[in-house]
């Protein structure tokens, strides 16, 4: 399978102290790091792209590391979790899809195998695009408070034969989170769902 | 008065390889913002000092963090730039108070030096909006392989009664500059132009 060649990789790091609301006893991170690299699918229909996703692994790890160090470097900080991808225009939708398993893989690797799935969200789309990407609780989907989202993307990707590659996580919940359901600590942290 | 600081946002960008060729070492540029309250937002204020004052805290503090994002030494930066945007409930004055009385003194701290003019950009805008900072040598402002610029945006800043402001430094110039002029490891770096 093809050689993974990035041509960018950027972070962006968000400290919320408050949203006009009181002040939380911690700011609250939101992280993402988005890694460019070239679509070796661009340009015309190919049948057998899943190989690729092996390829992608030591990419993912070395994402999640390095969003993880610039949150602090402490895995049992991190509460939230989630990615994407954005697949220039001369790809397909599908391409994108192959970053579930090297997106999921490497943040679990690195967060010590929390238990909830995932979300994502992705989109062809031409450089300049914004993508939110979705978050939810690490242990837990459905734990309220920490459904969240953070939006992305860089004025010169993804390039019509690249794909853009995002992961983020967040320290908490939303700052002034007041909506009910159920919250982070009370969940069972079992079955990734409550 | 100092400033009310809503949220801080870290960006940093490396660039690997561009059309095809590598970049070795990559380029890497980093902006902070800080989203803070407009304490003259909604009426008239004749004297700004306060948002001078303001200004100078934050280019200390948005210049080190681009210097820790970089993790370099503060010498180790070559360029740099600065900008405001205002949200709606304010003025484009209010963004002057800001950048030019003193936020360059502290600026150059924390890069160390900065003989050269700190290239600026303000405008009125909202939430999502984009602002281009624009970034040029900080030693030798003639050096024209920095000459270059960094898009930041928020999808929630600033409100009306918001100032975004914006700080970017870097430790490189463009990926491959080849277009001429003045090169970084030509300038004397005394004037602030050559």
């Amino acid at each position: 399978m093809p050689e993974v060649h990035i041509r960018k990789i950027a972070t962006q790091i968000e400290e919320i102290f408050h949203e006009f609301g009181p002040l939380p006893e911690r700011p609250l991170l939101r992280g993402a790091i988005i890694a460019v690299i070239a679509n070796p699918f661009a340009g015309g229909y190919v049948a057998d792209i899943a190989p690729f996703m092996e390829d992608l692994k030591p990419l993912g790890l070395s994402m999640a590391r390095r969003l993880l160090a610039d949150l602090g470097g402490d895995p049992a900080r991190i509460e939230g979790y989630g990615k994407g991808a954005i697949i220039g225009t001369a790809g397909e939708l599908e391409h994108g899809a192959l970053w579930h398993a090297p997106g999921g893989y490497s943040m679990r690797e690195v967060l010590g195998a929390p238990k909830a799935i995932v979300p994502s969200t992705k989109k062809v789309g031409a450089a300049g695009a914004r993508l939110d990407v979705p978050i939810t609780h690490i242990n837990a989907s459905y734990v309220r408070s920490h459904f969240d989202s953070i939006e992305v993307g860089l004025n010169d990707a993804p390039r019509a034969n690249e794909l853009a590659f995002v992961l983020a996580m967040t320290t908490g919940p939303r700052v002034h989170n007041r909506s009910l359901g159920l919250a982070a600590d009370a969940i069972t942290g079992e079955d990734g769902l409550r | 008065m100092s400033a009310s600081i809503r949220k801080i946002a870290v960006w940093v960008e490396e660039t690997h390889t561009e059309m095809g060729r590598p970049i070795v070492p990559p380029t890497r540029k980093a902006v902070a913002v800080a989203v803070i309250a407009n304490p003259f937002a909604g009426r008239y204020v004749e004297d700004l000092t306060p948002l001078i004052d303001i200004g100078a805290e934050l280019g200390a503090l948005l210049g080190e963090r681009c210097v820790r994002a970089l993790g370099i030494e503060p010498a180790q930066a070559q360029s740099y730039g600065k900008a405001a945007m205002v949200g709606e409930g304010g003025e484009l004055e209010h963004a002057a108070a800001l950048l030019h009385p003193k936020m360059g003194a502290p600026l150059r701290v924390a890069v160390e030096k900065g003989a050269a003019l700190v290239p600026s950009s303000k405008k009125m805008g909202g939430p999502g909006q984009d602002l281009d900072v624009p970034l040029g040598h900080k030693d030798a402002a003639y050096v024209r392989s920095h000459f270059d610029g960094i898009e930041v945006r928020l999808n929630d800043a600033p409100r009306a009664g918001e100032i975004m402001v914006a700080v970017a430094v870097t430790d490189s110039g463009r990926p491959l500059p080849r277009v001429g002029g003045l090169a970084h490891d030509q300038a004397i770096g005394k004037d602030g132009l050559r």
